[in-house]
């Protein structure tokens, strides 16, 4: 019987000619990454376990980007532990203030990870890699201080749903209208346990930050992992970047899915999430008079170049509405300092919009735009459980940066329309 | 291995930003995380929970973040075991690997009131509800996962595996 792609990946690192879904495996690792949140456990968990040295100071990478630069003295000791430990372990990937990026954004720009890799990282939107053609997934802290001192990760083979992509997107339309799309559609455990493969003749008029997107978000279907084939467009990216040599995997002909979806991308509309679940969606068009206080756009799932392209066609020569704060944080530094050189953090400051550091911040609650009672965010990134950037009684709505930027302009939930 | 005691009831898709806030998770510490417990959908939570209580919830819970805080929190306030419909991938590993058992069980998760009195047996999988007298077969972990549990979480089953080679 054909395999996946995704089971592809996990047989080959399993050294094994192939796997069923449901199996048992033990699985090499190229990449074990962790953040300033999840990283502390699990040095704990390291430590507490007698463990002495990581397995390979080069295969595991820790991001500081949740709570940097620290937003309290209890996050600075967070930090504080996660520099130690890279240091006493000569870790290469250690990513500090002035150097990092929101670590999904970051891995994949500065060629940590690449297409074949097996990844786990102590972050559930690590699945973004999927978008370079990797099997990546999000996992606890112990399962970092396991990997970190093993190399090595069980997992249960997954089955998989097979998206099947044609068409093009509308111009007012981006990765996180599909992603949105497809998670409103099949629900926040519609993939439960299994892997989301893209695959089909659409797939070509995606862009990474497209792909990245839509990969990123497939935890918010519950699923294991998201991920594309290898094509021109990743090869394209990957070039120059990539540290290893990439490994391309295709799914067999006769793979088995347990569902085919079809999508065809240019039926796709500008949508949004409305609290408190992401599968509450509906068309940015039909929300009717929702006025905002806040607009988000950044994180792990909207802070890329793109991202800030599509702020910037909306906020060139604009002015943010009377009453509405508008925070734009670019993902990475590098990201920060082409929208320098660009002229966009100009035109984000005239717009009356402000412009932060890179940080997942404001997307968890944790700093940097928080809500109080009863206010309400769109937003770009990924979640919007009760209380999940502030106060219980605020609510987060899920949009693209084209929507958000949009909405920034009128304060209240606005379809973005070409001029 | 059991456990038994007073069921606290929770909905579907009960989340990890609500099971643990992120706004605490600047600490490490498991005894100061566990005073914040549920705290955005049930403020009685921690100020009711005895050891050995037990959580009866819907569908996908647990979904969200990989914080491992979230099962972490809920075995510091002494809850002996979840019972679910089903459970987040992410929350399902976190929970045998840091040693919170955990069960999945549609017709006990429909049946099981807020405030039953309940038995859980891990190894058999059978939960007894002592309101009503009315008992559940979950299904039991595979071998695998019952060597994880058994040895007291993933760490400490790959120091055993360790000692064996």
């Amino acid at each position: 019987m054909g395999m996946t792609m995704t089971q592809k990946i996990l047989a080959h690192h399993a050294g094994l000619e192939s796997v069923v879904a449901g199996q048992l495996i033990n699985a090499k690792l190229d990449i074990v990454l962790g953040n300033d949140i999840t990283t502390p456990v699990a040095v704990n968990e390291f430590k507490k376990a007698g463990f002495d040295k990581v397995f390979n100071k080069d295969r595991v990478a820790i991001v500081l980007d949740h709570f940097v630069p620290n937003k309290d003295i209890k996050a600075a000791e967070q930090s504080k532990t996660c520099r130690e430990f890279a240091c006493a372990h000569c870790v290469s990937h250690f990513y500090d203030v002035g150097k990092m990026g929101i670590e999904h954004a970051l891995l994949p720009e500065q060629g940590v990870v690449t297409a074949g890799d097996c990844i786990i990282g102590a972050d559930s939107h690590t699945c973004t890699y999927g978008a370079l053609g990797a099997f990546s997934t999000g996992v606890g802290s112990t399962d970092m201080a396991a990997g970190m001192a093993t190399g090595m990760a069980w997992f249960k083979v997954p089955s998989a749903i097979k998206f099947n992509l044609s068409g093009k997107l509308p111009n007012n339309c981006s990765g996180k209208d599909v992603i949105l799309t497809i998670i409103g559609m099949i629900g926040v455990d519609g993939a439960l346990y299994k892997s989301m493969e893209f695959c089909g003749e659409g797939v070509k008029n995606l862009s990474m930050d497209d792909r990245l997107c839509i990969c990123n978000m497939a935890i918010e279907a519950g699923a294991k992992n998201g991920i594309f084939p290898v094509d021109d467009v990743t090869h394209e990216y990957m070039k120059g970047r990539t540290e290893r040599e990439p490994m391309v995997f295709a799914a067999d002909d006769d793979a088995e899915y347990e569902r085919v979806i079809d999508i065809d991308l240019s039926k796709i509309y500008p949508t949004v999430s409305k609290p408190h679940l992401p599968e509450n969606t509906a068309p940015a068009s039909e929300l009717g008079n929702v006025k905002i206080d806040q607009v988000v756009i950044g994180s792990c799932t909207n802070g890329r170049m793109e991202d800030m392209e599509a702020a910037f066609k909306v906020l060139n020569g604009k002015k943010v509405a009377e009453g509405v704060r508008c925070i734009v944080i670019p993902a990475t530094m590098q990201i920060m300092r082409e929208c320098v050189e660009r002229g966009y953090v100009t035109a984000f400051i005239d717009a009356g919009a402000v412009v932060s550091t890179p940080t997942c911040g404001p997307c968890l609650g944790g700093y940097m735009g928080i809500l109080a009672k009863g206010e309400r965010c769109i937003a770009t990134t990924n979640r919007n459980f009760v209380g999940r950037m502030g106060h219980v009684e605020s609510e987060v709505y899920l949009a693209s940066p084209l929507t958000a930027a949009a909405s920034a302009l009128t304060g209240y939930i606005t379809e973005y329309k070409e001029v | 291995m059991n456990t038994k005691g007073k069921v606290f009831k929770y909905p579907d898709n009960v989340d990890t930003d609500v099971i643990i806030p992120a706004r605490y998770l600047n600490t490490p510490n498991a005894n100061e995380l566990a005073l914040h417990c549920m705290e955005d959908i049930d403020v009685n939570f921690v100020k009711e929970v005895k050891k050995g209580d037990v959580m009866v919830a819907g569908w996908n819970f647990g979904c969200g973040s990989s914080r491992e805080h979230a099962p972490l929190v809920i075995k510091t306030c002494g809850t002996g075991c979840v019972i679910a419909k089903s459970f987040a991938r992410i929350f399902y590993r976190n929970a045998i690997n840091i040693g919170l058992p955990i069960l999945e069980c549609e017709q006990a998760a429909d049946e099981i009131q807020a405030g039953n009195e309940v038995s859980v047996d891990f190894d058999s999988g059978v939960i007894v509800n002592h309101t009503n007298g009315k008992s559940y077969q979950a299904q039991p972990f595979p071998p695998f996962i019952q060597k994880i549990i058994k040895a007291g979480g993933l760490l400490a089953s790959l120091k055993e595996e360790d000692k064996n080679e």
